[in-house]
Parts: C-alpha cells; structure tokens; sequence
C-alpha cells in the first residue's frame, strides 16, 4: 500500500510524513513523532485517555485518522509547558495531587486546558462536563476537579 | 488492526460522487469516522477504498427558515448542531439530544450525517429527527433524492443508501405552532448509547386541553428507530390523564420489537419504553399547553 504525505504543525513545530493511509493520529504522535505523553488507552473511543487538541478542540486520536488532520495544528500534552514552565493547570494538577497512577492525566489536562482557553471561569458543571468522556480508573475525579477548578478562580497564574 | 486501503480525498461533493461511481461496494465513506474506525479496526469493515468527505465545506451549513425549517449539512459536527444559536432557538430539544450524545471529543469530530448513515439503532439523532419529521437529501452522479427520515433507516447498519449515494443534508420541517418535543434515553452513565430512548412530539389545540398531533418515536427498541403509531392515535383528540397515559405506554411497550443483547433483556427494554414514553408524552403534553 502506497504511504501518503502527512503535514502536520504538532506544538508550533511543522512535519512532513509519509504515512499508511490507515495510520491513526495517536500512532503517528507517538510511534513516528516520539511524543509519548499521549496516552493510548482503550483504543476503541471510550476512554479519552489520548484526548489531543485538533485545531483547537479536543479530540480522540485513536479515533482519528492521522490523514484527516492533514494541514492542522495539533497541541499535545507536551505542548502545554514552555520550556521547563509548567503550564498554570499543570502546576495545579501537581498541588492538588490530581493523578495517581497518571495514566489519564494527559487527556485530562488537554479536556480541561480546552475548556478553560474556550472559557476562563467555568462553574463546577462545566467542568464536569469537559472531562465527562476522560476516564480515570483509580477515580480520582475530585482532586482534578478541585485542580481545574482552582485555576479558574485565578489561584494559578501564567508564567510562574 | 485496520486493514489497508486506498485514502482518497474528496474536496467537493461532485469529486465525493465520482470516486463513488468508480469504485461502488469496495469503498467506503469516512467524515468523523468516530462509529466506522472501530468496525475497521474489528475488520468488521474492510473497504478497499475509504473516501474521505471530512472537508467537504459544501456539506457544512446549518441554516434555518421560518418557511423551510432547519437544514443541516450532512458534514456538520455535532459540537456545531450543539452550539448553533439557530438550533437552540427554534429546536431546543437537538440542543439537549447533543449535550447527551457521547464525549466532548466524540461530538467535535463526529458529524450529523455521519451518525445517520451508520444507521445504529441506538443512535440519538435518529429518533428525534423522525418525531421532527426530518428528510434526508441524498444524491449520486446521476440524481438526487428525498426521503422521509422514517424510511431511511432499514436495518441494522443499513440505510435508503445505495452503494453510490451520498447523503447531503438533513431537512427539518418548523415545529408547528403549540406543539412541543421531547427526547429522552435510558442508560446506566450519563451520554452512553441509551439502553432505549423515547422521543414524543405533541400538539395541542386552540385552547390546550385536548391533543391534535402526536408522534412517538422509540430508539434502541428494534431493528431501526420506529414509530409507536397506535399509541400515537390513541391520543388525538384525547385530554391529558394518567390512565391515557398508562395505556398509551403500554401500547408502545407492545409496538416495540426490541432485542436482547447484553445491556438489557426484551422484558426490561419494553419495561423501559413504557416508562419512558409516559414520561415523555406527559412531558411534551405539558410543555405544549403552555404554548397554547
């Protein structure tokens, strides 16, 4: 089968790929790209656990195919941190102990960064529902909860 | 893993069309692919060709007419039926069918058109439409054609579609006046696929005591979505009670051909349509009245 050309801008850095056509967006960010902090979980669109932002907006990347984000901006969770500045929802997510086994915390810091880029003071439900389809299995959903919900009073600021 | 194939991108809808004319049963359409990568990834699906319709921008509108109704454009997201001012003035009822159809991440990639040409009788978007009384336009190089939702869908996965047809828009009729909709589905965590979902349109009349119109609508409850149509005439002309209402549900709960599987027995899905087309007939009836 013939490999197909990928551009792809995935953190502010441009790529050119040749690609199987079936290639997903989480096999192509993390087999041919290296960034590993995309989660693969389930691989059947139940978790959330590779949530990425395609031009902007959450998305799975195992239910994704890579080809179909030709041209786009894709933000992963290594996007997130400026050099070594953790971004405000990172510092956040470590002061509020807001993982344990880490698993799902890249998708959940990219569900709860969209939201809070889209809206800077959501209520506690709006946060639920961002991270709605982002499963943790040790069920630590308060402490992130309480996490984004401390950026969104302004606790973090950017920058630090 | 997902079987090779050859990716072809289509950018307008006559090119979508073509490489359906060329290449007919070895292809397959892809726009969010959020239903169709995991039937390829099982191999249940193993097209040769996967037509890529996802930027097509000719498919992409949600416009509305006080005349004409709503019409969406088959590659319009989820997420964008979801956050339309358009939508949520004059069909309240898809807002809150959006904000209940799977994930944040599902909805911002997973398209209208994509979801009904699946034809998954557990979807949302299906049963709801029909109780709106939507039409799907669809076309291929030689055509196009209209069809009522209600006979788009034939079976499991199988739709109206011929192997060179391409679904372009969804038609939906304005609600009529003192006429009001609900939707509702069953399931165990929030925004799953529901177990049943019932959707109940009803219309008053003049002075809101008795029904005119009504149209019931079970999901998950059969093959496809269907129409419960003996309960629905069991109410026109009727006024709103509890025993209409028990009766009404009933009948619906025996309308329904549901399916065991492993999410619920056939005993407990038509349990689940009684109670739930009792909740949403009252619920329509109720919110109808106020418009009168």
């Amino acid at each position: 089968m013939e490999n197909i050309l990928l551009h792809l801008t995935v953190n502010h850095e441009y790529y050119e790929l040749y690609i199987k056509p079936k290639r997903l967006l989480v096999e192509v960010l993390r087999d041919m790209l290296g960034l590993t902090g995309t989660k693969r979980g389930c691989n059947t669109g139940a978790c959330c656990a590779c949530t990425v932002l395609l031009n902007g907006a959450p998305v799975k990347s195992c239910s994704v195919l890579a080809i179909q984000a030709d041209g786009a901006e894709v933000t992963t969770v290594e996007g997130l941190a400026e050099g070594a500045k953790l971004s405000p929802l990172q510092r956040s997510f470590l002061d509020h102990g807001a993982y344990q086994c880490g698993f799902c915390t890249s998708g959940m810091l990219m569900s709860a960064t969209a939201l809070l880029k889209e809206k800077p003071k959501p209520t506690k439900q709006e946060i639920k529902e961002s991270i709605h389809g982002n499963i943790c299995r040790c069920t630590g959903y308060n402490s992130i909860i309480r996490a984004v919900t401390a950026v969104a009073e302004g606790k973090y600021k950017e920058g630090k | 893993m997902i079987r090779d194939f050859v990716y072809l991108r289509a950018n307008t809808v006559k090119e979508a069309l073509d490489f359906l004319a060329h290449h007919k049963d070895d292809c397959k359409l892809i726009c969010g692919g959020q239903s169709l990568l995991i039937l390829m990834r099982q191999r249940l699906v193993t097209p040769g060709y996967l037509i890529d319709i996802k930027s097509v921008e000719e498919l992409n509108y949600i416009n509305f007419s006080p005349k004409s109704g709503l019409k969406l454009g088959a590659t319009t997201t989820h997420r964008e039926v979801e956050r339309s001012p358009l939508v949520k003035k004059h069909y309240p009822v898809l807002v809150d069918m959006e904000e209940n159809l799977a994930s944040v991440q599902t909805r911002n990639w997973g398209t209208i058109g994509g979801n009904l040409a699946h034809g998954d009788p557990t979807g949302d978007p299906g049963p709801v439409f029909i109780v709106l009384k939507a039409a799907v336009k669809m076309a291929n190089k030689e055509r196009e054609r209209t069809v009522p939702l209600e006979e788009f869908f034939i079976d499991y996965f199988e739709t109206a579609l011929e192997e060179d047809e391409l679904l372009l828009e969804v038609q939906i009729p304005v609600i009529p006046p003192k006429t009001a909709v609900a939707y509702e589905k069953f399931n165990i965590i929030k925004n799953d696929q529901g177990i049943v979902s019932v959707a109940a349109s009803v219309t008053v009349d003049d002075q809101g005591l008795s029904c005119r119109e009504a149209r019931i609508v079970l999901g998950a409850a059969a093959s496809t979505p269907i129409r419960a149509k003996e309960a629905e005439q069991m109410l026109i002309g009727q006024k709103l009670n509890n025993k209409l209402l028990d009766k009404v549900s009933v009948k619906a709960s025996e309308e329904a051909d549901p399916v065991p599987d492993i999410h619920a027995s056939e005993a407990y899905r038509r349990r689940l349509i009684k109670a739930l087309t009792k909740k949403m007939v009252k619920e329509a009836w109720e919110q109808a009245k106020t418009l009168a």
